[in-house]
């Protein structure tokens, strides 16, 4: 029988007010475009999830941030204070403090596993490489959002954090130092820099967020789904002219993403009312004491999603060679789609190199993101040093090995296990 | 034919169905309208507003007779008049001039629904915003000025839109405001301490 | 409270302490100062009634918390009003926030630098930080206040519960240690207390006074969080069985799915 979703019986045609709407707007051409006939693929796994979570984690921050920016004052005399008055004052204020807070470090987790199942099944190949460039002004964006939000409660190390940052654009050669000036506003980090960081991290930086969230959704749509085997559904066809391996969107996914939304919630749940801080890793202990341009924290370190860029940043003894070796250690992802020459997509095909180095990889990952939380001393400077030759290898290296590795045969139809 | 997608394998429960996504939706939707809870209720006054919303102490001794002093009490104008016998006698003979001479419409406590609307005659206690649209009426407490006619007691003059209010507050027919300016919950400390946003002196604390 | 006094009291008790001959080891005490746990509970409301009441009697001439308001701390630990009045300096208000009457500028010509406000030191240094602060007190000339802290050395805050735990010395000892550049050096190391002079308070009462005040400088740094806590436990519930329901409900659409 063929997959379709059976059409509406005579008793279910839209009347009064919504066939109003249908008629003048392609509400009904939508839904079944991009939802009930959306085919995607019927064998998504765990990895599959963190795309709409993405999404759901976009809504939560900015209702949240919309309603702290009620609230919250800017300004250096103010912004602290004004924080404070949320946590303590305002009804429920330290709940919506906490869920953008959190909500933060949780975008960033999701985010980098949804890149994670990019590299694992090879959904930045062709004909994907413009939903992947998408995806990763979307991730610039964020780390954009990120770096601006962190600034705004005008604690300790949002001010050193700022410092640091806008300083290393100061390395570019010949506009270095004017473009910091520039940013900044003021001879050093500032009111100025403060209140343009607030209307940034608001207003404009969320605009482009939805913008090229949408863009990123439109290039999905447009050349459908990958999935854990790396086949293209779209290549057998049924006699109904839907792919055989592909089943409707909706019900079906919608259902599933629900599942996950709502493990999601449990454990943003869990962080928010028992673990807000997270052990000073989603809000940082120097971030308790006001701004101080006169004394620096112990350990100047942003927050951890930062800090595997960072530890590389560290990890160089040339300050200007750092600095771009860490510009370019995230825009290296950007390469991926042309770097990686292997003829098949999913690592479930691929050879012992590929999978070795992408093991290695997330180790590095993970491992400079240890590092860079740390202070940069002894074996620390040592370990970053090693790490973060795995990581750039891991890039470099991957037109040669991509193309030598072995790969096993890739099968005709998906690999899927039912549940009945 | 194998591995194809089948929808209807046999028997589909469609009870099952209805009933789980009719549970799914409705302990969603519960979850969503207490999620909703917080959001709405930060717009509730902050712990600060209510704190400067807290009753606020007046010294009645440096009031002269006849003379209005204007404190602020929750953003709110009070205007505190202390009356003298005439302007307490020409609240008399002009009920069928006004519109709610005994305050059945107006709004003010129970000790203020009297013909000179207050606890004490001799104190006035009014929240000094014109009931029409918000403007602060001016005071007007000499009697027969050529501004209002010679037909006039006393009392206040809202400059906006012309609303009259004798020296109890009470409007004066053909004002665009329908009810008499509002009496605040108020109470007397001692002889000469006024105390506002408290129904009863020993009540401390913010209202 | 001002330095001259705090230095005539130190030296008077030092006479005192030496005249009576030897003084008495604490027995190795402080040697795992480190590590000391501040164990704080902030659902111990009679711990965080008596913080309060140190606090307001030993710190609130110097520092203040100017995030927290009297009539907050009344209904959130229990006190009532006429406790309150008793807690609040002269001409404070219950909607007042709490603020020292110090003024910040003499303050920083006094000490050095302005004693911080200490709303959040709980939530920017860590209850354990504080503990171990206010435990670590020794007597030390070199000093302009005659005192130095292990946890925070050279800090500009006076002994000001000498009276209460009494003064003990640090004794050091010379240890070899590799420097930075390998090289053997002789490093100064802290090996134990030395009580000089008892205070008011035995030592039970003293940790006592010091777990009550950090349990209240935690409770100060968020007050929310024992709201936060309870309700947490019924959105975490509520949302398992949300999640369940939704997992049913995908299991019986996905039997379609071969």
């Amino acid at each position: 029988m063929a997959p379709v979703t059976p059409p509406a019986a005579p008793q279910d045609k839209p009347r009064g007010v919504v066939a109003w709407i249908y008629k003048r707007f392609p509400v009904q051409e939508f839904l079944s475009e991009q939802l009930t006939g959306y085919y995607a693929p019927k064998n998504f796994n765990f990895w599959y999830f963190f795309g709409s979570l993405a999404l759901v984690i976009l809504v939560l921050q900015l209702a949240t941030g919309i309603f702290l920016t009620m609230f919250y004052k800017p300004g250096e005399a103010t912004s602290f204070d004004s924080v404070e008055f949320i946590m303590r004052e305002v009804q429920w204020g330290w709940l919506i403090r906490y869920l953008h807070s959190s909500g933060a470090s949780l975008f960033f987790i999701v985010v980098y596993l949804h890149m994670f199942r990019a590299m694992l099944y090879g959904s930045y190949k062709a004909p994907r490489e413009l939903l992947w460039l998408l995806g990763m002004v979307v991730y610039l964006a964020l780390m954009a959002e990120a770096f601006f939000g962190y600034v705004l409660p005008w604690g300790n190390m949002s001010f050193w954090g700022a410092q640091v940052i806008v300083n290393l654009f100061g390395t570019i050669p010949v506009i270095g130092p004017g473009l910091v000036e520039w940013i900044r506003g003021d001879y050093g980090i500032a009111d100025a820099t403060l209140n343009r960081f607030f209307a940034l991290h608001v207003a404009a930086v969320p605009l482009a967020l939805l913008l090229f969230v949408v863009l990123h959704l439109v290039s999905l749509h447009h050349s459908g789904s990958n999935n854990p085997d790396g086949i293209e559904i779209k290549a057998r066809v049924g006699a109904d002219g839907h792919p055989l391996d592909g089943i409707p969107f909706h019900p079906y996914y919608t259902v599933k993403d629900i599942v996950g939304m709502g493990v999601m919630f449990v454990l943003l749940a869990i962080v928010v009312f028992f673990v807000p801080s997270f052990g000073g890793l989603f809000l940082e202990a120097p971030n308790f004491e006001p701004a101080n341009p006169l004394s620096t924290p112990e350990h100047i370190a942003p927050v951890w999603y930062f800090t595997p860029y960072y530890a590389i940043l560290r990890a160089v003894p040339d300050q200007r060679l750092g600095a771009f070796l860490m510009f370019l250690a995230v825009a290296l992802f950007v390469f991926l789609p042309w770097l990686d020459r292997s003829p098949v997509k999913s690592m479930r095909y691929r050879g012992a190199l590929s999978r070795a180095a992408l093991a290695l990889f997330a180790v590095s990952f993970i491992t400079l993101g240890y590092l860079g939380l740390e202070p940069a001393e002894g074996r620390y400077v040592i370990l970053a040093r090693i790490f973060g030759f795995i990581y750039f290898a891991f890039f470099l290296l991957m037109p040669w090995y991509s193309r030598i590795d072995k790969v096993k045969p890739v099968p005709e139809r998906v690999t899927y296990h039912g549940h009945a | 034919m194998a591995g194809d997608v089948v929808i209807g394998d046999g028997e589909v429960d469609k009870s099952r169905r209805v009933f789980l996504t009719a549970a799914t939706a409705t302990t969603g939707a519960i979850g969503v309208a207490l999620a909703v809870i917080p959001f709405a209720a930060s717009w509730l006054p902050s712990e600060r507003a209510r704190a400067v919303g807290a009753p606020v102490s007046l010294d009645l001794s440096k009031l002269d007779p006849g003379q209005m002093v204007v404190p602020i009490w929750r953003r709110q104008p009070i205007y505190i008049v202390r009356r003298t016998p005439a302007m307490l006698a020409s609240l008399a003979n002009h009920d069928d001039r006004l519109k709610d001479p005994t305050s059945l419409h107006s709004e003010q406590p129970a000790y203020a629904k009297n013909v000179d609307r207050s606890r004490k005659p001799e104190y006035l206690v009014l929240i000094g915003i014109c009931t029409h649209l918000g403007c602060l009426p001016k005071a007007r407490f000499a009697a027969a000025i050529p501004e209002l006619g010679a037909d006039w007691p006393g009392g206040f003059f809202c400059p906006c839109h012309g609303s009259r209010f004798d020296l109890a507050g009470r409007v004066f027919d053909g004002s665009p405001a329908s009810v008499n300016l509002r009496v605040p919950p108020y109470a007397f400390e001692g002889e000469q301490t006024l105390v506002i946003g408290v129904d009863a002196a020993d009540a401390k604390g913010a209202a | 409270m001002g330095t001259p006094r705090q230095a005539l009291l130190l030296i008077g008790l030092l006479i005192a302490g030496s005249a009576c001959g030897a003084a008495e080891a604490v027995g190795g005490a402080g040697a795992d100062w480190a590590s000391w746990q501040a164990s704080d509970d902030v659902a111990d409301t009679a711990s965080l009634q008596r913080g309060a009441r140190n606090f307001m009697g030993y710190c609130l001439g110097c520092h203040s918390l100017k995030y927290e308001r009297y009539s907050r701390l009344a209904s959130d630990l229990m006190i009532s009003p006429e406790q309150l009045q008793l807690l609040m300096p002269p001409g404070a208000k219950p909607a007042d926030y709490i603020v020292t009457t110090m003024p910040a500028a003499d303050a920083a010509s006094w000490f050095g630098k302005a004693p911080p406000d200490l709303s959040l030191m709980s939530r920017a240094r860590g209850p354990d930080y504080l503990y171990q602060f206010f435990k670590t007190f020794y007597v030390d000339p070199k000093q302009p206040t005659g005192v130095n802290n292990l946890r925070l050395p050279t800090t500009a805050m006076p002994a000001v519960l000498a009276e209460l735990e009494g003064l003990k010395r640090a004794v050091f000892k010379a240890e070899q240690k590799p420097g930075a550049d390998g090289k053997p050096m002789t490093e100064q190391v802290f090996d134990h207390f030395e009580m000089l002079a008892p205070g008011r308070l035995s030592a039970a009462q003293y940790d006592e006074f010091v777990h009550d005040t950090v349990n209240f400088l935690d409770y100060v740094g968020e007050p929310t969080q024992l709201e936060r806590r309870a309700l947490g436990v019924w959105v975490v519930l509520f949302l398992l069985v949300f999640t369940c329901l939704a997992w049913l409900l995908k299991q019986e659409y996905w039997k379609d799915v071969h």
